[in-house]
């Protein structure tokens, strides 16, 4: 099970992705756009972006098995964190409605 | 030991063999070793002393209480008597305690490895282990800290008058100890078996050690920042946690628990993987649904993760985050559960001697049960408002801390005394201890239930003059608990110059680190082992004494 | 795995770069593999920390902050990415190098690597010193005209704090290419044996990511807001 070599076509091909994908979401920012739409974008494009260093730069994409598992594990930890905290934080004004001081 | 007299002296007795204990005598040999082994011994040393820390502020606490008005320390003294006793105890002693010093001996001999993944990085965490400890000890020694192991803001961010920056800084680096060994770990058994050594062959105390590392390594880095956060947050005062800066003290606690909830498993799923290895070798039976108990241990590190708001429910946590809480921390007891019915499973019909490590292990299954159960009682919502911050929360991880992880980690003393030192100690004296121990253990801790129950808050060094008849008898079982504490050290240290020389397989257990002579040779195995066995194959007591002193017949009689 | 295919008298050659207590360089290889993941595994847990609180407090905040990252120079934000996106890139060549066994071009992408990793450093600095110059260091000295100065506070505070322990991930990641390319140039790597300058990228690449992250969260997030 000798590793695998990945083409240098690939690194370049994610490469100018990754360019393109910078250049959108700085175009996107500067559009007032309704509701949370403007962080959804930014953030979807950040992911995207993300998943192509860690599939084609890290190699992840020809890994062997147990790096996918700990890669996934990884993300799927971070978003308990995230998630189990934001539970607290979405319901904590919904039973007794307080004003908070800010804006 | 009345076992150990059937079998043949020690294949070293005649020539002098070169051991991992002999292998060097210089203190250079000892403090840039890379021996596991070695390693295993220094972290021996390290935890040893601060549970002695950890255990002299437990004796004042408990004089201190023995009378409800205030009189041996004032209420700030009594405030850094219980912080540093819960730091000592927990981030310097029973977190790394089984891991470091059992795991690193013992997890690369069970798996037939020569050595953990990285012996450097494992070195590495000892020295890192060791600056953390001296911070912290540091600042024990200039005035303590008073915050409680906690470190809750705004107390630790705005109040407090104490080391809480040198202190933190401590637990910050010792946590970077422990990442490193769960790192090793889990690279080590992931890439270092032996041949043959799949998965299900691994013995449960590895199973356990591997989920303890998860936890370690996606746990510990939280804890960290998080510590960070309260140093910045001291020195430059911008209000990260601080209501009147726009802050929320509350993200403090979400950030805390969701290291040192899992942080309870790193302590107690190695104390269940030694309670494994023991109850299998002292009831001659393999375990009891092997699978599930190697699954359960996965299943509590990750469920471990899921539960940490049930330490909330009295801050201004969302009632409803409470709820989600509550149902998930029912959940852990589950696969909890199922280790406790399949050890009994195991014991059932099993041909049990009552050697020193199964007094130990069975004193773990009842204690963590009572402990346990008290935990679902702590994470019912409504019940929680009422005894929160009492003496029933604190006998309830008493249980599961003490009455488990440590009287595993005594059992696991006893278990493999005679594989680390090649020595046997008198069985009479450890038996007497074990029930020591856990008399002592019962009287301490059982009236603070009722004491909690009744309403004595924790963390008070006074209380009203109804409660003085069950804190008496809590300060007496803590003596006798010490006694139980004290006679081990004793006779243990006596058997390393006195003991009988041990044989290489003293219980005629099963597992590879009884198949190689004690103390091993530095490289663990003369050969790499091949395995064609599953864990726990036993054979009878009478089987045993004929063919010989092994638990499995040789590789070359089976084939 | 491999070392339970492998027997226990294995007839691999002794390799210069073996440690004595692996079977054989393929299972060196992929403990170290394993092992620098696993270390990922943690460092995103400790960043999320610090994403954890931004998240809650962009909740609260949302104006604020918007308002906030303003005063970030998203220019120099930008070029920071491009940078950093780009010595991604040349990472990754080097480790081809490193495996196809090219010495002189692995030299090479090591060093434009850490020469691009010095710039985004050296941009850094520039921002940091325009912020201290404008007052924005949070602290008993921290200055802020618009509405709200103790929230802006906390979006300083963070931002701080990210981007200092991204750029303390970059010094180190500078350290650590300079080893290699001491290496390197000594000839220490082969086809068979390049498993640092794997790891190592692997870690560079996750910098990476984190700066991914951090972009948008920090410099974009009030760009639409008209300032």
């Amino acid at each position: 099970m000798s590793e695998h070599i990945v083409p240098k076509k690939t690194y370049y091909a994610v490469f100018g992705a990754l360019m393109v994908l910078t250049a959108l979401t700085v175009f996107v920012a500067r559009f007032d756009l309704p509701g949370i739409l403007n962080i959804t974008v930014a953030l979807t494009v950040a992911v995207i972006k993300a998943t192509l260093v860690v599939l084609y730069f890290m190699h992840v994409r020809y890994s062997s098995r147990l790096t996918q598992v700990i890669v996934a594990a990884g993300i799927f930890w971070l978003v308990i964190m995230l998630v189990l905290t934001a539970s607290d934080y979405v319901t904590r004004n919904l039973l007794a409605p307080v004003a908070r001081i800010s804006m | 030991m009345s076992t150990a007299v059937i079998h043949t002296p020690a294949e070293g007795a005649a020539e002098p063999r070169t051991t991992y204990l002999n292998a060097g005598h210089t203190l250079k040999s000892w403090l840039l070793t890379l021996d596991h082994k070695r390693i295993g011994i220094l972290y021996l040393l390290g935890v040893s002393f601060f549970f002695l820390i950890g255990g002299i502020y437990a004796t004042l606490i408990r004089l201190e209480l023995l009378t409800p008005q205030g009189d041996l320390v004032t209420a700030q003294t009594y405030n850094k008597l219980f912080t540093q006793h819960g730091i000592m105890m927990t981030f310097f002693f029973l977190i790394p305690s089984i891991p470091a010093v059992f795991g690193n001996f013992l997890l690369p001999i069970m798996i037939g490895a020569k050595d953990v993944a990285f012996p450097r990085l494992n070195l590495l965490s000892w020295y890192i282990y060791m600056t953390g400890a001296l911070f912290a000890s540091y600042a024990m020694f200039a005035g303590g800290v008073d915050t409680g192991w906690t470190f809750y803001p705004p107390y630790s961010t705005n109040y407090a008058n104490t080391y809480v920056i040198a202190t933190g800084l401590g637990i910050f680096i010792v946590g970077f100890s422990s990442i490193l060994t769960g790192l090793n770990f889990i690279v080590t058994i992931h890439t270092m078996r032996a041949p043959g050594m799949t998965w299900y062959r691994l013995p449960l105390f590895v199973w356990a050690q591997y989920a303890t590392s998860l936890i370690q390594v996606l746990g510990t880095p939280v804890l960290a920042i998080t510590l960070l956060l309260v140093a910045l947050e001291r020195t430059v005062g911008v209000g990260i946690f601080d209501p009147r800066l726009g802050g929320d003290p509350v993200l403090f606690q979400h950030l805390f628990w969701f290291y040192s909830h899992p942080a309870v498993y790193i302590m107690v799923l190695p104390a269940m993987g030694v309670v494994s290895e023991i109850i299998a070798t002292f009831s001659r039976k393999p375990i009891f649904g092997y699978k599930f108990v190697a699954f359960s241990s996965l299943a509590i590190a990750v469920f471990g993760f899921l539960v940490w708001g049930h330490h909330m429910f009295t801050s201004s946590q969302s009632v409803y985050a409470g709820m989600i809480f509550s149902l998930i921390s029912y959940a852990v007891a589950i696969p909890s559960a199922i280790k406790v019915f399949n050890w009994t499973a195991t014991m059932y019909r099993g041909s049990i001697s009552y050697d020193s490590p199964m007094l130990y292990a069975m004193g773990f299954i009842g204690l963590f049960l009572i402990g346990g159960l008290t935990g679902l009682f702590l994470a019912a919502l409504g019940l929680d408002v009422h005894v929160h911050d009492t003496y029933f929360v604190v006998a309830h991880f008493h249980y599961v801390m003490v009455g488990g992880s440590l009287l595993a980690y005594l059992g696991a003393m006893h278990y493999w005394w005679p594989k680390m030192t090649g020595r046997l100690y008198p069985e009479g004296w450890a038996r007497f201890a074990a029930l020591v121990v856990f008399v002592g253990f019962n009287l301490t801790f059982f009236p603070q239930f009722i004491l909690g129950y009744l309403g004595m808050p924790r963390r008070y060094y006074t209380y009203v003059p109804e409660f003085q008849l069950l804190h008496v008898l809590s300060s007496v079982g803590a003596s006798i608990l010490a006694v139980g504490l004290i006679l081990p050290a004793i006779y243990l240290l006596w058997s390393l110059k006195r003991g009988p020389i041990a044989p290489a397989d003293p219980w005629m257990a099963t597992g590879l680190e009884w198949r190689t002579s004690s103390p091993p040779p530095p490289e663990n195995f003369e050969r790499t082992p091949v395995v064609t066995w599953n864990a726990y194959e036993f054979r009878s007591k009478e089987e045993t004494e004929v063919i010989g002193p092994m638990g499995k017949p040789d590789v070359s009689e089976r084939k | 795995m491999a070392q339970s295919e492998a027997t226990a008298q294995h007839s691999v050659v002794h390799h210069p770069a073996l440690a004595h207590h692996f079977e054989n360089l393929e299972q060196q290889r992929e403990a170290s593999t394993l092992g620098m993941w696993i270390f990922l595994i943690t460092e995103i847990m400790f960043f999320g920390g610090l994403f954890l609180a931004y998240s809650i407090y962009r909740s609260w905040y949302p104006q604020v902050f918007a308002e906030a990252s303003h005063h970030l120079d998203i220019v120099l934000g930008g070029i920071n990415t491009v940078v950093l996106i780009t010595s991604s890139l040349t990472m990754a060549l080097a480790v081809y190098y490193s495996q196809v066994g090219n010495q002189r071009k692995l030299i090479l992408f090591l060093v434009l690597t850490l020469l691009l990793g010095l710039t985004f450093l050296g941009i850094k600095v520039v921002e940091y010193s325009h912020k201290f110059h404008d007052g924005l260091i949070p602290g008993v000295h921290f200055r802020y005209d618009g509405p709200n100065p103790q929230q802006a506070q906390i979006f300083f505070w963070l931002y701080f704090a990210m981007t200092g322990l991204h750029a303390l991930h970059m010094i180190i990641g500078a350290g650590i290419l300079s080893f290699l390319i001491y290496f390197a140039w000594r000839g220490r790597y082969s086809p068979e044996y390049h498993s640092p300058v794997e790891v190592s990228g692997l870690y560079w690449h996750f910098v990476d990511i984190v700066w991914i992250f951090l972009f948008p969260l920090l410099y974009l997030v009030g760009f639409h807001v008209k300032g």
